[in-house]
């Protein structure tokens, strides 16, 4: 199990916390350390906003290991608001079709658990439908 | 069955050194619904009396750390602080994904809040979200903090065909505690009401709880919730009349009606929080997101009522007065209501599905 890269990764994970680029303001999703715009040293951390759009999708069926018991599920390519794509599962979408164009939100989930009930459970980002918001 | 000794001594109010009040709140509510009518039909051929229309059920990839993220998220939205500023994060819940590994941790994580906070997970049967935001009062009250957030939130289970499995629901609230002239409601004092007793538990693991049927009721839920709420009316010189709104612990539609009336209020004063009919029994999530819900249309100068009740039993009542800082606040993060109109209908086999039911290997 791979407990190490897990608790490295966590704060990427659990909160979308990328860089920006001093130099150039690109802001980087996956946190790389050199901005892919400019070329230079990007190490400032950046919380991002966690709102996108669907930019394409697909549903999978036939799951690999770890993921089965949530299978069928939406994979997206979600565009977010400061500019990077990112790849994440769709979640709650119920009753509602996933669309290029669907303006989504992050939350944090469950990924999957390891692959025994005595392992440790994983969770990350992912992407919903934006809550409706009345007032 | 013998009747508990009374003290007659004068009640003595928690009341912090310096005042407090909740800074931000936010509710979470998960998108599946599992009607009441579903059960019956599965379990008693449809003839069971239903003692609520619907309850929450939490997606595959939810548990009690996900949802208090959310939540949190929500109640710091609306505290606009920065999550540095937390000197504790805590969440009371009775499903902690892990048996040993702190839930509060994670949620820390996740907001930004670490590495200066206390955190811990706090049990209580359904009350252990009110004695997370007492031990927030304290916290910030004595001084040795400016913010601390209590949460409550939970995924119940209820064995299939139980009485419990009917409302047992998901969702919870999350609350920022802090100085009362930042606050949306003055916290004005708080009091709990605590014996043993034995109406509902569940053993180390053990998947399902037990209860004790009828004593449930009368020594354990009414015992405790009137005698918290009639000592809080006494000892601050207030009757139901002083209030605009009451909400109680509700594991079901009918048991908060008759504890708002026992306790002399009107149906109208308990209606705003009473969430049980729609959401289910959130455990330690349901008399404070029904507190939610009433921020979220509250007016300044109302005062509020809050008696939880845990099994095992206790109760801790709050009175709570709303201050012309709410004024912006609902607006900031999803409403409970939004949260509540976001259904989608499941039957009863997704819902076996979805609470893991199914054995896969």
């Amino acid at each position: 199990m791979d407990i190490p890269r897990h608790w490295r990764l966590k704060k990427q994970r659990y909160a979308l916390v990328g860089e920006v680029c001093e130099h150039c303001d690109a802001k980087l999703f996956p946190p790389r350390d050199i901005c892919p715009e400019c070329g230079e040293e990007a190490k400032t951390l950046f919380q991002f906003s966690g709102k996108g759009e669907v930019y394409s999708y697909t549903t999978v069926y036939d799951a690999p290991e770890g993921y089965a018991e949530q299978a069928p599920y939406t994979l997206a390519m979600v565009k977010l608001a400061e500019g990077p794509l990112v790849t994440a599962q769709l979640t709650d979408l119920g009753e509602q079709q996933p669309a290029i164009g669907m303006p989504v939100e992050m939350v944090t989930r469950l990924l999957r658990s390891a692959t025994d009930e005595r392992g440790m459970l994983i969770y990350g980002y992912k992407f919903r439908p934006a809550v409706a918001q009345a007032g | 069955m013998t009747e508990q000794p009374h003290t007659h001594e004068p009640v003595r109010l928690l009341k912090p050194e310096h005042p407090v009040g909740i800074v931000g709140y936010g509710a979470y509510v998960p998108r599946y619904r599992l009607p009441a009518r579903e059960v019956a039909r599965v379990w008693t051929d449809g003839t069971a009396g239903l003692p609520i229309i619907e309850k929450s059920v939490p997606g595959l990839d939810e548990d009690v750390a996900t949802m208090s993220i959310e939540a949190a998220r929500n109640a710091m939205a609306r505290a606009q602080i920065s999550p540095q500023e937390l000197r504790a994060v805590w969440v009371g819940s009775e499903s902690h994904p892990y048996a040993v590994k702190p839930t509060s941790t994670l949620v820390a994580e996740a907001i930004g809040a670490v590495p200066s906070t206390q955190a811990a997970d706090w049990e209580f049967a359904c009350k252990a979200g009110t004695e997370a935001m007492v031990a927030a009062m304290g916290f910030v009250g004595s001084g040795m903090a400016r913010y601390a957030l209590a949460i409550g939130m939970d995924t119940a289970q209820g064995r299939p065909g139980d009485a419990l499995e009917y409302t047992a629901g998901a969702g919870g609230a999350a609350f920022v505690i802090g100085p009362a002239e930042e606050s949306l409601a003055e916290i004005e004092s708080s009091y709990s009401f605590v014996t043993d007793t034995p109406d509902f538990w569940r053993r180390q693991y053990a998947k399902y709880p037990e209860h004790g049927q009828r004593f449930t009721g009368e020594p354990a839920y009414f015992k405790h919730i009137t005698s918290a709420g009639q000592a809080m009316l006494e000892a601050t010189g207030t009757t139901p009349e002083d209030y605009a709104y009451v909400v109680f612990h509700q594991p079901n539609t009918k048991f908060p009606q008759r504890a708002g009336a026992m306790l002399g209020f009107k149906p109208e004063q308990i209606e705003t929080g009473l969430l049980v009919p729609r959401i289910g029994n959130t455990y330690s999530g349901a008399a404070i997101i029904g507190l939610t819900a009433i921020f979220d249309i509250a007016k300044p100068g109302e005062r509020i009522l809050l008696v939880s009740f845990g099994s095992g039993a206790g109760s801790d009542a709050m009175v709570l007065r709303v201050t012309d800082k709410i004024a912006g606040k609902p607006g900031l993060a999803a409403t409970t209501e939004d949260y509540i109109a976001r259904r989608t209908e499941i039957d009863y086999a997704a819902y076996v599905r979805m609470r893991g039911k199914l054995e896969m290997k």
